[in-house]
């Protein structure tokens, strides 16, 4: 029989097996760090895309048809410049924000009602279960008899594309905020409205972001449909109409500037200002991995 | 000295009584106390005519199998549920829903509010509950973290912290809103065993600064030996007092007496027949 015994490593001199292994971090080559940054391969296959584009409209040679980029990015400047474009798209993100704004507000009143009342609850399920599958843009011949050929039309679409995404996936984050939470929000004893805005807003964040971001694809893309079929009508015409218009004159470049500008904006908003909102929310909390 | 009073099944509340040592009104007094829930298809009794009292600065531990209700007992202390039958009070006033004055600390991780941080967490309850202007709360606060070691990760968000550090906080944020009593439900089951005997050693240690009065819920017999002075023993389905264990305090490792506490303890609750765990 033998006692146990502790023999401490810096006591073991003899066979030292680590004693090769010369560095445990090692840098990564630069090339290898460069292209391990997802905006940078991007950037590589938009420049891919762009040369393909170019050349292929160059061999075509028919700008009726498909105008080469640079008659395009020549278009868009000028429009640019004689402030055609800002104005369009002033007006059409004019329409775009009070929708958007007073559709997120009402899912916000709908949401908190559903959360504190049964009936509540069950008006905002029927709701979203009715109005969730219609496409806001079926709505629009029925708004143009009730509002009239105007931005309160175009408003009234905007508030029903968003309202209902929005409404149910904050909803959704609610109910799936944990038990312990909840319970804690209980422990300090806030209740009512302080409850929902202190302890449910953000637990439920991750749920409320996604909601904002599809109200902003379905706000966007309706919009620009919405312009499509009346923008002439409202006093001064949006970007839906610029492409619209520049069709009819023929001018093919600047309809392709004017979708330019529309996928530069959703790219924008989407990239640029959800992403600096989640960078600087759920990520830093650790709710997104 | 070492006492295990054994209960019979239903006079538990004089006996309880004649078990206290004469004070003026204890901080909490749980009185026969019946507790019920749903499931969708059930009504469970989690516990049935329980009745304790917990004194100032008593570490009083609830100690039990699964299914003893012990942790719906310190929910219903906490006020998240209301007893069927039978009255709690914290000193004289019935207990009628969440506060704090009765601080949670709980065995998920997830207890902290993970957009604010460790600092903003223990100074949240301060703010909104108690009131406290933003300068004093966030002294009391850092004093508090300092107290469970934390003062370097003042400024992280929980999900940066490890789970012993997150309960850590959570303790902090308990203690710094000096409730009348601490209620801990399995703070530590979810920690590693050497996290844990850590922990518990932090925890006697504050006990030590403030005295502060705590119960604690736990099924582990080991820790609730080393934790308490009083320990509730509870019988499962439905929950009823078994026992209690008085100057728990007193037992110690260098002369067996823990461990022979431990042993009567285990005997005690795992006699009945056709109950293991």
């Amino acid at each position: 029989m033998t006692n146990p015994q502790i023999i401490l490593a810096a006591d073991v001199t003899t066979n030292r097996p680590h004693a090769n292994v010369a560095e445990i971090e090692q840098k990564l080559g630069a090339l290898e760090l460069i292209w391990g940054i997802g905006a940078v391969r991007k950037t590589v296959l938009i420049i891919v895309l762009a040369v393909i584009w170019q050349v292929y409209a160059s061999y075509l040679d028919n700008p009726l048809l498909f105008p080469t980029l640079s008659d395009t990015l020549t278009t868009l400047y000028d429009r640019f410049a004689d402030g055609v474009l800002p104005a369009r798209i002033w007006t059409t993100l004019k329409v775009l924000i009070t929708g958007y704004v007073a559709g997120t507000v009402l899912a916000g009143v709908l949401t908190i009602l559903a959360i504190n009342t049964r009936i509540g609850t069950d008006f905002l399920e029927t709701m979203t279960a009715m109005f969730n599958p219609l496409p806001a843009i079926s709505l629009l011949p029925l708004a143009l008899i009730w509002f009239g050929l105007g931005a309160s039309s175009l408003v009234f679409v905007l508030i029903h594309s968003v309202l209902w995404a929005v409404a149910l996936n904050t909803h959704a984050g609610f109910l799936g905020v944990s038990r312990t939470l909840r319970m804690v929000g209980g422990n300090y004893g806030l209740t009512g409205l302080s409850y929902v805005v202190r302890i449910l807003v953000p637990a439920a964040f991750p749920s409320i972001l996604t909601g904002l971001k599809i109200g902003w694809a379905f706000a966007w893309r309706t919009l620009i449909a919405a312009e499509l079929v009346f923008g002439v009508s409202s006093g001064q015409g949006g970007l839906g109409w610029f492409i619209f218009e520049n069709r009819n004159l023929l001018d093919i470049p600047a309809v392709f500037a004017g979708l330019l500008t529309v996928i530069i904006i959703g790219l924008v908003v989407e990239n640029l200002v959800f992403q600096t909102i989640e960078r600087h929310t759920i990520q830093k909390w650790g709710m997104k991995e | 000295m070492l006492q295990t009073t054994q209960y019979a099944n239903n006079t538990t509340a004089e006996r309880a009584d004649s078990l206290q040592c004469a004070s003026a009104r204890p901080l909490l007094t749980v009185d026969k106390v019946t507790l019920r829930y749903k499931t969708p298809n059930l009504l469970i009794t989690a516990t049935e005519d329980v009745s304790f009292s917990v004194e100032q600065s008593d570490r009083f531990v609830l100690l039990g199998p699964s299914g003893c209700g012990k942790s719906t007992l310190l929910k219903a202390v906490g006020g998240y549920m209301a007893p069927v039958s039978g009255a709690i009070h914290i000193n004289g006033r019935p207990v009628k829903k969440p506060g704090a004055d009765r601080m949670m600390v709980f065995q998920e991780f997830d207890q902290l509010l993970p957009w604010k941080t460790v600092l903003e967490n223990v100074m949240f309850p301060l703010l909104v509950a108690r009131k406290l202007p933003r300068s004093e709360a966030e002294e009391r606060a850092r004093d508090y973290i300092d107290k469970v070691k934390l003062t370097r990760a003042a400024d992280s968000y929980p999900h940066t912290l490890s789970g012993g550090m997150k309960q850590r906080v959570a303790i902090a944020r308990g203690m710094a809103m000096q409730p009348d009593i601490l209620l801990m439900d399995e703070p530590f089951a979810a920690l590693d065993a050497l996290t844990r005997r850590q922990m518990q050693d932090e925890l006697l240690q504050l006990w030590e600064d403030t005295k502060f009065t705590v119960i604690f819920v736990t099924h582990s017999i080991a820790e609730a030996i080393k934790i308490s002075n009083r320990i509730l023993l509870l019988s499962p389905h439905p929950g009823r007092v078994k026992a209690e264990v008085i100057d728990v305090d007193h037992a110690r490792h260098d002369d067996g007496s823990a461990v022979a506490l431990e042993r009567d303890i285990h005997n005690l609750l795992f006699s009945e027949p056709g109950h293991r765990e």
